[in-house]
């Protein structure tokens, strides 16, 4: 089972509640930390990193001797990675490149040839207990974070367990979308503020565009009444845990601690949590 | 005898320099050899998610001018002018008129290399 924790907002406890869920259930699931312009699950999660491997993309190498400077490839790029500067041809930005291939089809004289170029890296870990970690980072001031985040998804586990706690970017665009497409349950966090709210219906609208199923879980709550709450109970979506706002939680975090440090008792939930979702996509597949 | 290029959010002589260059919403183009002015879109990358300087620079030698006179420039379309040799001048954002005296006396500053970090997408 594929369970990716996303949110619209960020800064909502997505990697919080991410890490609880997992730690919660080490014994049975892996984590695969897709935030990968900003991985940070390695700062709580202190594993040994026993592999690393990079991630490669297509992009475009121009031959000069036959490049006729006729310009499709650059109106060609959806991505503005291409230029044509004159007597010196055509540049390519790397890291603009989206690896789509048009202007390498659109080429009338076979100038262009793909080549495979790093864009980030993946590295495996291994945690106390068996368990196991992956994190992707794209490299810096490259724009290609899916392909980093299909690879980090794709990537075979040397465990046997069979869950995979898929940790999103933020936001709702091209990495959210490849984060949580082909999870089997997305887990929205969000917070009761009017951002929180404001961003959970993008992501809402995001999953159900996707048509996963999903659910959400309130962070930072401070009243027993709240505008999440009720725009749930509006939409009838199953709210599947409330955290209180705890500074204790903030601290530890701040100290690379993770909230079961703080609440004990939230492992048990959140194994029946886990458990409860397995038997939900189990009767829904 | 080149064509000058001014980044502008204006269509003539009159406007200011708009400081922003990926951006801009006009280039004010200036003729030496028929000493008047002309105005060019560059709306083609406002929503653009990246690469908006890189398009503004195809535009500028799409337009066939050989300088530039800009409040910034990126890494990106640095590189794409200086491989066509297009000559990059920094100025503040005044009168496109003005700027193109301070031109003509030699007061503007030839850009060596890009003033302005890329902004990372």
């Amino acid at each position: 089972m594929k369970i990716a924790i996303a949110s619209g907002k960020g800064g909502t406890g997505k990697t919080t509640f991410a890490l609880a869920l997992f730690l919660a259930n080490s014994d049975r699931s892996v984590f695969l930390d897709c935030d990968v312009e900003e991985p940070n699950a390695h700062l709580f999660l202190k594993g040994i990193e026993k592999q690393k491997d990079v991630v490669q993309l297509l992009i475009p190498k121009v031959n000069a001797d036959l490049c006729n400077q006729c310009g499709l490839c650059v109106k060609s790029c959806q991505f503005n990675a291409l230029a044509m500067a004159g007597k010196a041809g055509v540049l390519v930005f790397n890291e603009l490149c989206h690896s789509c291939g048009a202007c390498t089809l659109i080429c009338p004289t076979g100038a262009i040839q793909d080549v495979e170029t790093p864009v980030g890296e993946i590295s495996i870990y291994d945690l106390k207990g068996g368990a196991e970690f992956l994190s992707g980072r794209l490299k810096v001031g490259h724009s290609a974070a899916p392909a980093v985040i299909q690879a980090v998804k794709k990537h075979p586990s040397t465990t046997p367990y069979t869950h995979h706690i898929i940790d999103s970017p933020p936001g709702t665009s091209c990495s959210f979308v490849t984060s949580v497409s082909g999870a089997d349950f997305v887990i929205l966090v969000t917070e009761p503020t009017p951002f929180g709210l404001h961003d959970l219906k993008l992501a809402v609208e995001g999953v159900e565009n996707l048509k996963l199923p999903y659910a959400v879980v309130v962070n930072r709550v401070r009243e027993k009444d709240h505008l999440i709450k009720k725009y749930c109970a509006e939409k009838n979506i199953k709210i599947l845990l409330e955290l209180e706002e705890d500074r204790r939680v903030a601290e530890m975090y701040s100290k690379g601690g993770t909230l079961l440090e703080v609440l004990p008792d939230l492992k048990e939930k959140l194994n029946l949590l886990l458990s409860d979702l397995e038997d939900q996509v189990g009767a829904n597949p | 005898m080149p064509i000058i290029a001014f980044p502008s959010a204006g269509n003539d002589e009159n406007a200011v320099l708009d400081l922003r260059f990926g951006r801009a919403k006009n280039f004010v183009l200036y003729n030496e050899n028929t000493k008047t002015f002309s105005v060019v879109e560059n709306t083609q990358n406002m929503q653009a998610s990246q690469g908006a300087g890189i398009q503004s620079a195809q535009n500028i030698l799409d337009n066939n001018a050989s300088v530039l006179i800009s409040g910034n420039c990126g890494p990106k379309a640095f590189r794409v002018l200086n491989a066509a040799q297009v000559q990059i001048f920094f100025a503040e954002a005044k009168p496109i008129i003005e700027l193109l005296q301070d031109y003509q006396q030699g007061l503007l500053k030839k850009a060596e290399s890009a003033n302005t970090e890329g902004h990372w997408v």
